[in-house]
């Protein structure tokens, strides 16, 4: 059995966004009044640990955007599209029950009417076929087990926990050089202008002793339950993070170069360049945002129905209708930032340095780039991060209404939609629910909090004026 | 005055034809006015003849924007585009694929619009204003840090989960209201009540957020200054001064959501049934039927030019140094 890479378009594109994101990180080390401004950020408690939680769901996304396919025994390739995410769960994709069980559960939810080994029939609840069946007789040992594992789970976390920790004080001794025991109390005392140490590590700690927690249970049990087919519902909130960070970022990378041309040129040249983007702008503002969404996706889904022969696999088709989402909203949710970055620059190209480049014949577009963009940045800088969560609550909304990315997708909004209902089942079942919103709020608080941060650490004007970070 | 006024209406003309072409363009690309009456007559047993038949009969056997038979002006002129246009332009909205008249249906779908979205605007208005100046007037405790980040907190949960946490504990499990639908006269409170309440809450966290900054604004001037040295108590000072000056820019910006408030909120409508503008539109987007998404999306376009304008001639109203021109 071999292994062949395969790269969808997402894929690709996260990729490429990772490597700009490692280039822009290098840029930033190198010019002293960024490198300022993000040092602030790190130097939030807030601003750090959202970053934590931030770190841990892109190395989620990261891994689940390395596809592959195995090779057959006779030959041919795999119909189903994997990732290393796959891989890493295979036990949670593989345990499935036939239906509906509760978090943590060994019964099913429902009764159903089961032969006795001695021909009767009885209706009771079947014993699930994964989720605590090493137990012998689940009503007298599930406690104890439970309790057990959740310890262990603990220990596991405390263990990497102080691994981290050593860790941590061993690279830093290398950077500072201030012996090993200084630079573990520097640590929990930070000096002047140290970054946000405490706030690393006790997030850190957090989500250690929770994930230690977790899969220790997923090792024997449906930690969130499973869904009306039987599917581990942990693993699919898992695989839907990768969504909502492509939903998240790929979007921002259609919108920026139309924004951003668009913005610079109407606020620099004026006249009746300015007239004809802001008509454009002002047309599309005023039809209602999902209205306009629902139309370009409809287009779309027909164009792919048309198309579906010259896809090769179920999650290629998935991953187009995804990326070409992504360019739907990106090229209806320009507008806001293109507004921004116009006023600004109508306002920057009446200042000095901006005349004084004119009259030593600096052309046009060179004044724009050298002179004009560096100094909206942070206004780009803030409204990506802003527009991250907006999008990625977004996706829910537009999965409702039917036009969001590919039923067959692990996303939110797509396990919103399909357990909505199931509020109204008697007994109820809550879990899928809970588990997509809450993973959910976890991503887009992360967000908005650094977001927050971000915003009063570039934006001098509203420094001070925010209380998160004071 | 006059002028500025004629000038802004002779601007919104272009802009609404834009919006036409754009939601034209994107329907009939998907679907062709073929596509359309086959959908329509059942997929079996269609003729040809019985498509040029449904066609004719709901207006779309025109070409979209251009008429290659005609010669001339009437070639760009007799098509589809511009007949519906035109028609659109008086707001007369023609008939639903099911046959039902477009205009009516929006005349009394527009009522239990209003009357969800009105309360839960003006209502939302009140508690996030009274809640930023709450967070303002505990600044500098460890209550405004809490404060702050609660909102951030609100504003990240998803609005999907106060419609459905709100249907499951109000409604369902506590039942003190119904879960959805709409009734007539007087009883409809009972219905209007949950989806206000959704609404306010779910918009707490941006809203209150949003007006904290602007009253933050306010508090570093100098008539704040006086206000307190003056001897004002701060809540006296907040609630009286900075509040007032504060709403000018509050209200201005409230102004254009006003005129939308008739076109409803196309997710609350549909989870709570309300026989509104909102649930109309995603049933016309989910059974594709064209001529009722081109109504709403002209009718939003409408509604947003008119708060837009509003928007400037209430800046006039309120602040006096600003003039039009």
């Amino acid at each position: 059995m071999s292994f062949v890479p395969e790269v969808l378009w997402t894929d690709a594109l996260i990729w490429l966004l990772v490597f700009a994101c490692t280039f822009f990180a290098l840029h930033v080390v190198r010019t002293p009044v960024l490198r300022s401004s993000w040092h602030t950020v790190l130097e939030r408690p807030m601003g750090m640990a959202s970053l934590v939680v931030l770190g841990v769901f892109v190395v989620i996304g990261l891994a689940d955007s390395l596809h592959y396919r195995t090779r057959l025994d006779n030959g041919q390739l795999d119909v189903e599209v994997k990732s290393i995410l796959d891989r890493a769960l295979v036990q949670l994709k593989q345990h499935t029950e036939r239906t509906y069980s509760a978090p943590l559960a060994t019964h099913a939810q429902a009764r159903e009417t089961i032969e006795k080994p001695n021909g009767g029939q009885a209706r009771e609840k079947p014993r699930l076929q994964f989720g605590g069946a090493h137990l012998a007789d689940p009503e007298k040992e599930w406690t104890g087990d439970v309790l057990i594992r959740m310890a262990s789970g603990l220990s596991y976390g405390l263990i990497a926990s102080i691994g981290f920790v050593c860790l941590l004080t061993l690279t830093l001794n290398a950077f500072w050089r201030c012996g090993i025991s200084h630079a573990f109390s520097r640590l929990w005392r930070p000096q002047d202008k140290d970054p946000a140490w405490r706030s690393l590590m006790l997030s850190s700690f957090l989500l250690l002793l929770v994930s230690g927690i977790i899969f220790s249970l997923a090792d024997g049990y449906h930690v969130l339950g499973t869904d009306k087919v039987g599917q581990d519902v942990l693993f699919q909130t898992m695989k839907s993070i990768r969504t909502g960070l492509v939903i998240g970022t790929l979007t921002t990378l259609v919108t920026l170069p139309v924004a951003i041309g668009l913005g610079l040129l109407a606020g620099y040249f004026r006249g009746w360049i300015d007239d004809v983007i802001q008509y454009v702008y002002t047309t599309l503002n005023s039809i209602p945002w999902v209205l306009l969404v629902a139309a370009a996706v409809l287009i779309v889904q027909v164009f792919i129905e048309q198309n579906e022969s010259s896809f090769s696999s179920v999650a290629q088709r998935a991953d187009v209708r995804l990326l070409a989402l992504c360019v739907i909203i990106g090229l209806t949710g320009w507008t806001g930032l293109a507004r921004l970055l116009r006023a600004e620059t109508l306002k920057l190209r009446e200042l000095d340095y901006v005349t004084a480049a004119r009259a030593f014949g600096v052309s046009g577009p060179r004044i724009l780039l050298r002179h004009i963009l560096p100094n909206v940045q942070h206004l780009i800088l803030i409204s990506i991060v802003m527009d991250f969560s907006g999008l990625v609550l977004a996706e829910a909304i537009l999965s409702y209404v039917g036009v969001g990315v590919d039923p067959v997708m692990n996303s939110w909004g797509n396990m919103i939609n399909a357990a909505r209902l199931e509020l109204a089942r008697e007994p109820v079942v809550w879990w899928p629910l809970v588990a997509a919103f809450s993973l959910m709020f976890a991503l887009v608080l992360a967000a908005n909090l650094f977001a927050d941060v971000v915003r009063d650490a570039f934006d001098p004007r509203a420094a001070g004026s925010s209380g998160a970070n004071s | 005055m006059i002028r500025y006024f004629l000038r802004r209406v002779l601007y919104a003309f272009p802009i609404l034809v834009g919006v036409n072409l754009i939601t034209f363009f994107l329907f009939f690309v998907v679907n062709t006015p073929d596509n359309m009456a086959r959908i329509h007559l059942g997929v079996k047993h269609v003729t040809p003849e019985a498509i040029q038949q449904w066609k004719a009969e709901h207006g779309y056997d025109r070409p979209l924007f251009l008429n290659r038979e005609r010669s001339g002006f009437d070639s760009v002129t007799d098509t589809l585009f511009v007949d519906r246009s035109q028609k659109l332009f008086s707001f007369d909205f023609g008939k639903a694929d099911d046959g039902r008249d477009i205009a009516r249906d929006i005349k009394t779908r527009m009522w239990p619009s209003l009357a969800i979205a009105l309360p839960a605007f003006i209502v939302g208005l009140m508690v996030n204003i009274t809640f930023a100046l709450l967070i303002i007037f505990y600044r500098g405790t460890r209550l405004e840090y809490a404060g702050v980040v609660g909102l951030i907190a609100l504003m990240s949960i998803s609005g999907l989960f106060y419609i459905i946490a709100g249907q499951y504990f109000i409604a369902k499990l506590w039942q003190w209201l119904p879960i959805s639908g709409f009734g007539e006269g007087i009883n409809a409170y009972r219905f209007i009540l949950l989806p206000v309440l959704v609404s306010v809450v779910s918009g707490i966290g941006s809203g209150a957020r949003w007006y904290r900054t602007i009253f933050l604004e306010e508090i570093g001037k100098d008539y704040v200054r006086t206000a307190r040295a003056k001897g004002l108590s701060e809540l006296r000072v907040l609630f009286r001064h900075v509040l007032k000056n504060g709403m000018i820019p509050v209200l201005t910006g409230a102004v254009v959501v006003l005129p939308l408030l008739f076109t409803g909120s196309l997710v609350t409508e549909s989870f709570f049934g309300i026989p509104g503008l909102g649930s109309y539109t995603i049933d016309a987007i989910r059974s594709q039927d064209f001529a009722i998404v081109q109504a709403m999306v002209f009718l939003g376009s409408v509604l947003y030019i008119i708060g837009l304008l509003l928007t400037d001639i209430s800046y006039t109203l309120v602040d006096p140094r600003v003039k039009l021109s």
